[in-house]
């Protein structure tokens, strides 16, 4: 629960964040709302050398109209997100997810940036982001680039940033009617035993999937089933094909499986199909 | 107007709630060193070797202790019961049983040096076959302690009258595993010591009853109880886990004894969930029969109790299972045997109920498995078999004597306003339309025991000079109330504002006897110990106010109104307690005191029904609460207020028995839930309002006809939420889910069920 003796530095730009990480690589870890990282580090199952707090970079944290697409700051609290006015009229499903993360507390330090770089498959905004086939915006020495959703990411806690880069703003475009999400949890507090989420961007039907395997799910055989004018129940059924969820005491393989195929029909029928 | 029986707001909260309060970790210790322990990440080894020689040289390092440095003798068994052969070494003596089992401590000027320097002693295992279920342990087949030759701890066979269930119509058979759970206080355990010039142990703990950690603790350092000296502070929660002393404590008394210097312990959570004693832990066989008119005559429990690694508490709660064995009923035959056996995994110990839940949980559902056998509903095979209110003193086939109960009221009150018509209309709706989420009611009717090893208690009260008083009590709260509730009882006898009423507890200086506080005996041993004391007062007050009055004894009064005494007939000369106790001092130099050794009056026997609704999602097997009502009788109540605030948390916990908590291990003995992520602890989230009632029905047992209240939730609520969660589901063929009713469990029983009608 005491965390391995590291080094602090709390940065007053994303520029200065970024000269951070240049200085010290793969022996820094950003520190933004802690929630994910802090108990790791208590548990010494992460124990960086040099923590770079960029939980105060406040030109980070906003939500923004950009006409087809809603701009977040990578360092935007869950809370900000969910009661956001922005979130709210653009992508609502955001807004709601947002506001079902843990609980107050986590909602008041988490961060979308963190949620997403974490690369925790069992976190709920990943998912959703996947399903609206968000852009991630990363920064780096070598300048921005934008990387798909779907690309970014690679594994268990694995994501497509180098070391000397940082996620800067998610983008998500603008959603379409109704829209459904269902998580499964034992308490209110929990991570997703499994999670669902159907929404409907110009793009047509996104089907996202929380821990369902080592990296958040886009159900796609679910979104081409309802494309050929399968019912909601009929294309849930396809809901968990090739997803590999990891077995614990919340699920079994075949229980994770199951629920998929259920929170997945719900969010569908909540989204209209 | 009598003080008793009101809502008064607790006196202790405004510190709370503002500066908070001061816990064993708190307090200032100038110059203490920081006491961390090396814990066993095997369930079972022997120690091949341990490497200290790392750890002495890292910075800040001032000792680092094993067990043969220590030369203490192992711990006690309890009350001589369980075996010496399996008594636990303060620090692992060449062979580690369980998870988290202390092997090393380690001494350091700050406490982040002393965990950093822990993790440089190498510990050399050779890895044992490891023992994690009962059912298996029993066999003999991996022995935990080679010189005891079995795995066997206790055992208490009455014998099997296999013609108990002649004659019965049905007769039903149930294995119903009562899951470990963790206590989780939200303070962990904590102690501190140092030594004064004159060579007495000042101790710290964060414990139940101070007193006992004085005694045991001085056994254990080969000192006499006076040359301890124990102070509870504030206890942030015990549920029964911090009622006995571990070895921890004794390590930190003796570091300071060997080092001379002050050393501090407080372990973390992670710590907690390994080290704390867990509770519950049964695999129950019951066996239920009786007729198809609803006549229960024949139950029989079979407990196969889990001790963990060494045994302690737990090993013998089943005796507190067998004298509840056959709650409410008037079952002609009933018998509980049972067999203690040792795994390789945290010790049990004593939980919030302790033994009584399990009594509670075995007949309650198997009066559940009977109704749905013969086709009644529960609450009517109930109503058919409670002892009736006229059969007081009512004892029991296992000789129990239960003192006074109104069961029926209870029931009656519960169902009508849970609406339980109304409920079973709904249920038979959504069973009709095939509604994935499904309603289930569930009912408990449970009788528990409290002051159940019967002990006395100290309590003194004190008139000051000034006319404030001070009230001594041996019974140690960790968040009940005590000094409210005591206040009142003080108040209520003497006549002065609660304000003006100081009471002390957890000061084994201060309060020179006590039990302390646990098995929901405090306002029946400690508050009746408190109350005769506050009479005993009054009646030499009235020898004091005799003598200054110039008048006859009996013709002094008190009006308590004023807080004063007059000769009957002249109220306007009247003398308050403050001349009163400024009398008694000038006269004698004593001050107005009166001290009471209560011996037990006995046990009693609080009841009630609990009646639990929940909507189980079918298709998931989420079970959600959606209301608890809970009609309790703890004779007569002296706060409202407290005793709600009791029936909250012990519902919570209750609720989280039924639904969420199990401590789990894998086959290795490797703990799954160790910490408050993986173990399923309750939060308000997942819980309704409760609707709460009391009935009092007053015990002729003691003067204040109090009986205890602070574990009937656990008592009650497990079996009433256990039992809706099967009622939903009994239209699908489900007859029994094992506790807890996680979603996967409840969708497995579903999904079971299904396929057996398929079949």
């Amino acid at each position: 629960m005491i965390p391995a003796p590291f080094d602090y530095v709390r940065v007053k730009s994303a520029d200065e964040a970024l000269a951070k990480l240049a200085e010290h690589g793969d022996a820094a870890k950003l520190l933004a709302g802690g929630h994910s990282l802090l108990p790791l580090m208590k548990l010494r199952l992460a124990t960086p050398d040099v923590l770079i707090d960029v939980g105060r970079l406040s030109e980070l944290s906003y939500v923004r109209d950009e006409g087809d697409e809603v701009a977040v700051g990578a360092l935007t609290r869950h809370h900000d997100v969910a009661t956001s006015p922005v979130a709210a009229a653009g992508v609502p499903v955001l807004a709601h997810v947002a506001g079902q993360i843990g609980d107050p507390q986590v909602r008041h330090r988490g961060t979308i940036g963190g949620s997403l770089a974490h690369g925790d498959p069992a976190s709920d905004l990943p998912a959703v982001v996947v399903a609206l086939g968000g852009t991630l915006v990363v920064q780096g020495p070598r300048g921005r680039r934008e990387v798909a959703a779907t690309d970014f990411h690679r594994g268990f806690f694995e994501v497509a940033l180098a070391p000397d880069e940082m996620l800067v703003e998610v983008r998500v475009p603008r959603t379409v009617g109704p829209w459904g999400f269902h998580k499964l949890t034992k308490r209110a507090q929990d991570w997703a035993i499994v999670g669902a989420v159907a929404v409907t961007t110009a793009d047509g039907l996104g089907v996202g999937l929380i821990n369902m395997g080592p990296v958040p799910v886009r159900a796609r055989a679910v979104e081409v089933a309802v494309a050929a004018g399968a019912s909601a129940a009929d294309a849930a059924a396809s809901a968990a094909e090739g997803t590999e969820p990891s077995a614990d005491n919340n699920g079994s393989v075949a229980y994770r499986q199951h629920v998929a195929r259920v929170l997945v029909r719900r969010a569908l029928e909540d989204a209209g199909v | 107007m009598s003080i008793l029986g009101n809502r008064v707001v607790r006196r202790e909260d405004p510190k709370f709630l503002s500066v908070g309060g001061t816990y064993v970790a708190d307090l200032d210790l100038p110059g203490a060193l920081h006491l961390v322990f090396v814990r066993s990440s095997m369930a079972h080894a022997r120690l091949a070797s341990i490497d200290t020689s790392a750890a002495e040289a890292a910075p800040g390092v001032v000792a680092v202790f094993t067990h043969h440095d220590l030369g203490l003798a192992p711990m006690e068994t309890v009350v001589g019961m369980t075996p010496e052969a399996m008594t636990q070494p303060i620090l692992a003596a060449g062979t580690v049983r369980y998870v988290g089992e202390p092997i090393a401590a380690l001494v350091a000027e700050t406490r982040e040096a002393a965990v950093d320097a822990a993790e440089l002693v190498v510990v050399d295992y050779e890895p044992l076959a490891a023992v994690v279920d009962p059912r298996v342990a029993r066999r003999d087949e991996t022995i935990l302690f080679p010189d005891a030759g079995t795995n066997t701890a206790l055992t208490l066979d009455m014998g099997r009258d296999e013609a108990m269930f002649d004659g019965c119509e049905v007769r039903v058979q149930q294995v119903i595993v009562n899951q470990r759970v963790a206590p989780c206080p939200l303070e962990v355990r904590s102690a501190a010591a140092f030594v004064t010039p004159e060579g007495r142990v000042e101790f710290r703990s964060s414990t139940q009853a101070p007193h006992g950690v004085r005694d045991t603790l001085a056994r254990a350092l080969a000192l006499e109880p006076d040359d301890v000296h124990v102070i509870s502070p504030d206890v942030g929660g015990g549920f029964g886990a911090k009622a006995t002393v571990y070895t921890e404590d004794i390590v930190v008394g003796w570091c300071a004894r060997h080092l001379g210097r002050p050393v501090r312990w407080t372990e973390t959570r992670s710590e907690s969930m390994l080290g704390l004693g867990h509770g519950r832990g049964q695999v129950q066989t019951a066996t239920i029969g009786g007729s198809r008119d609803g006549t229960i005559t024949a139950f029989d429990l079979a407990v196969l109790q889990d001790c963990g690694a060494y045994p302690g508490m737990g090993t013998v709660l089943p005796f507190m299972t067998r004298t509840m064995v056959s709650g409410v009923y008037t079952i002609p035959k009933a018998e509980c045997s049972f067999e203690s056996v040792v795994t390789n995994t945290t010790p049990t110990t004593a939980y919030r109920g302790a033994g009584r839940p399990e009594a509670a949980a075995a007949i309650e559902r198997m009066v559940d498995i009977f109704a749905a056998e013969i086709g009644m509903d529960p609450a009517e095979v109930r109503r058919r078999n409670l002892i009736a209110s006229d059969a007081f003193p009512y004892t029991t086939p296992v000789g129990t004597v239960y003192d006074v109960g109104e069961y029926r009221r209870t029931l009656d009150i519960a169902l009508d306003v849970a609406g339980y018509d109304e409920l079973r209309t709904e249920q038979r709706r959504r069973r009709d339309a095939g509604d994935p989420r499904q309603l289930g009611v569930g009912l408990s009717c449970y009788v528990e025991i409290t002051n159940g090893i019967p002990e006395g208690e100290y309590g003194s009260v004190e008139v000051r000079p000034d006319g404030t008083v001070v009230v001594r009590t041996g019974t140690s709260p960790h968040g009940q109330g005590h000094v409210t509730a005591w206040s009142m009882l003080v108040a209520e006898q003497l006549g002065v504002p609660i304000e003006d009423i100081e009471v002390i507890h957890g000061d084994t200086d201060v309060v020179p006897r006590g039990v302390g506080t646990f098995g929901s005996r405090s306002l029946q041993a400690g508050g009746n110990a408190v109350n005769q004391a506050a009479i005993d007062v009054v009646e030499k007050a009235k020898d004091i106010a005799a003598d200054l009055f110039e008048a006859a004894r009996e013709d002094i009064v008190l009006d308590k109104s004023r807080g004063v005494f007059h000769v009957v007939g002249t109220p306007a000369l009247a003398r308050g307690w403050a001349e009163l106790a400024t009398a008694a001092v000038a006269a004698g130099g004593n001050p107005l005191l009166a001290e009471v050794d209560l011996a037990s009056p006995g046990p009693t026997f609080p009841f009630g029904t609990h009646l639990a609704v929940v909507e189980v999602d079918t298709e998931t097997g989420h079970v959600t609460l959606v209301r608890h009502v809970a009609v309790d009788d703890a004779g007569r109540i002296v706060n409202p207020l407290l005793a709600e605030g009791q029936v909250h948390g012990g519902v919570a916990q209750g609720v989280a028995q039924a639904l969420l908590e199990e401590v789990v291990y894998d086959g290795d003995g490797n703990p799954l839930t160790a910490n408050l992520a993986d173990y399923s602890f309750i939060s308000a989230a997942e819980l309704p309002s409760f609707e709460t009632l009391f009935t009092e029905t007053p015990t002729p047992v003691n003067p204040l006809g109090a009986k205890g209240i602070g574990e009937s939730g656990t008592i009650g609520a497990t079996p009433a939420v256990h039992n809706a969660v099967v009622d939903a589901l009994a239209h699908l063929g489900v007859r029994h889910v094992d506790m807890p009713a996680t979603p996967e469990r409840v969708w497995n029983a579903i999904r079971d069920a299904a396929e057996r009608k398929g079949a």
